[in-house]
């Protein structure tokens, strides 16, 4: 069996691999050197393993490409997987996520863009069509772009249900319970701290949500400060931070097999945004986020960089395999749920996304 | 009708493998000359222009050596015997 692990950064696209069950990897690459990718997923649902990437052609605009054979070989649609349609006036701006749908749905692959906007494949992401109940929302006129600009950055689709859960930067939580037709703001008991209180139905700035393992309606949020569980859909949030040495951060990774484990990178904010102590360090719960454990042997310390939304991720080992890519080039790897990590990589661009997968 | 395009390097394997096109655009204007290209080669267009049609932000287009941004952009006129030159402007890092 071999896990691969695809890191996309500013600058291309590595493959790390890894034949001895996570412990040591080898590194391939660049793929499609001096392009950024912000967006990559590995589908292995099909016959062939898919690498999907959302690819910034540097001044040469964005779009997705595809490889079946590993990077050997990449693809792109002729007139462009993702093209807004004329009369929206709008252009596609970066892709942020890609999604493949359940096993069930094989050839549905779902992607998140800048602008605010969510996309459905049906032909394993060679082109995506516009998911018109969201962007025609009459809340999307005042979602804001955030720094890096206003993006559907995170898409979860339910794998037994028509349930659908977006987040946005800023606009926050969107859940469908129809397949993407309607959409409701699922927002209630987030913090909003560049908005007057109270916070507002809509508007936040949720960085990253994940489902939990083993109740799709728990789900884990890392926010623009602030960590939250929901117990009911998004219909209400309640803050785990507390026993976190700060609330800020990009991302948040939950267990696919052990309900109530999940893991967040904590950052000093609001201009910081380091590691408190320039200790790079991932934190656990095992209750949900009742209580928080530091771990993370092997991870640096003197690390003053970050970890942005997309670069950590787990993979779907009994034994969950955590991953977590830097802003200064680097890859850690840990096969024993974050307790300690290896090196995959150094002095590669900034990593922007990491996905862990194990190779049929 | 026959206008002279010249292409940055990164641009070629859109064209062909050149970086010289010659194209017999419908109308005398930019947006014509590249509705020609985009006919011939989609993906080389897309890469200039986004899907509504405008000229990317970091792409830069000269017809006989005046940037089009301060002419017509995409209307500006592109007489028979043109050289059209597009290029990457100032950016990155």
């Amino acid at each position: 069996m071999t896990d691969l692990l695809a890191i996309g950064t500013r600058k291309g696209l590595w493959l790390a691999r890894s034949d001895d069950d996570r412990r040591t990897w080898t590194l391939d690459g660049p793929h499609l050197l001096a392009q950024e990718i912000a967006a990559v997923s590995i589908d292995t649902r099909r016959p062939a393993p898919r690498l999907l990437a959302g690819v910034q052609y540097g001044h040469w605009g964005p779009t997705v490409t595809w490889s079946d054979d590993l990077g050997g070989s990449w693809h792109e649609t002729d007139s462009g997987a993702i093209r807004f349609p004329e009369d929206t006036e709008a252009a596609l701006g970066r892709v942020w996520q890609l999604r493949p749908d359940s096993v069930e749905r094989p050839d549905v692959v779902w992607a998140g863009c800048e602008p605010q906007s969510l996309w459905r494949s049906t032909d394993g992401g060679c082109s995506f069509t516009l998911v018109r109940g969201l962007w025609d929302h009459p809340h999307r006129p005042t979602w804001e772009p955030g720094a890096g600009g206003g993006a559907v950055h995170t898409v979860l689709p339910d794998p037994r249900t028509d349930r659908m859960t977006v987040a946005m930067s800023t606009g926050g939580v969107y859940v469908s319970e129809d397949g993407a037709t309607g959409w409701t703001p699922h927002n209630r008991g987030i913090s909003a701290v560049f908005m007057p209180e109270p916070a507002p139905e809509y508007g936040q700035c949720v960085h990253k949500v994940a489902v939990d393992a083993g109740d799709p309606r728990r789900m884990y949020a890392q926010n623009h400060f602030g960590v939250f569980r929901t117990d009911d859909g998004g219909v209400s949030w309640t803050s785990i931070a507390d026993g976190l040495p700060a609330d800020f951060g990009f991302p948040i990774a939950a267990s696919p097999t052990t309900p109530g484990t999940a893991w967040v990178i904590p950052l000093v904010a609001d201009m910081q945004r380091v590691p408190p102590d320039g200790r790079l360090r991932v934190h656990r719960t095992r209750d949900a986020g009742v209580s928080w454990t530091e771990i993370g042997s092997g991870l640096p310390d003197g690390a003053w960089t970050a970890v942005l939304r997309d670069a950590f991720c787990t993979d779907d080992h009994a034994v969950t395999g955590v991953y977590v890519g830097t802003r200064d080039g680097c890859v850690y790897a840990s096969a024993d749920e974050g307790d300690t990590f290896s090196t995959v990589a150094e002095h590669l661009p900034d990593v922007l996304v990491v996905r862990a997968a194990q190779l049929p | 009708m026959s206008v002279h395009i010249v292409l940055p390097g990164a641009l070629a394997d859109l064209a062909g493998g050149s970086r010289h096109l010659e194209v017999d655009p419908a109308a005398a204007t930019l947006a014509a000359l590249l509705d020609e290209v985009a006919a011939r080669y989609p993906v080389l267009d897309r890469r200039i222009r986004d899907e509504a049609g405008a000229l990317r932000r970091f792409v830069n287009v000269y017809v006989d050596g005046e940037d089009v941004r301060w002419q017509g952009g995409l209307a500006t006129a592109v007489p028979n015997g043109a050289v059209v030159q597009v290029l990457p402007s100032v950016a990155g890092g």
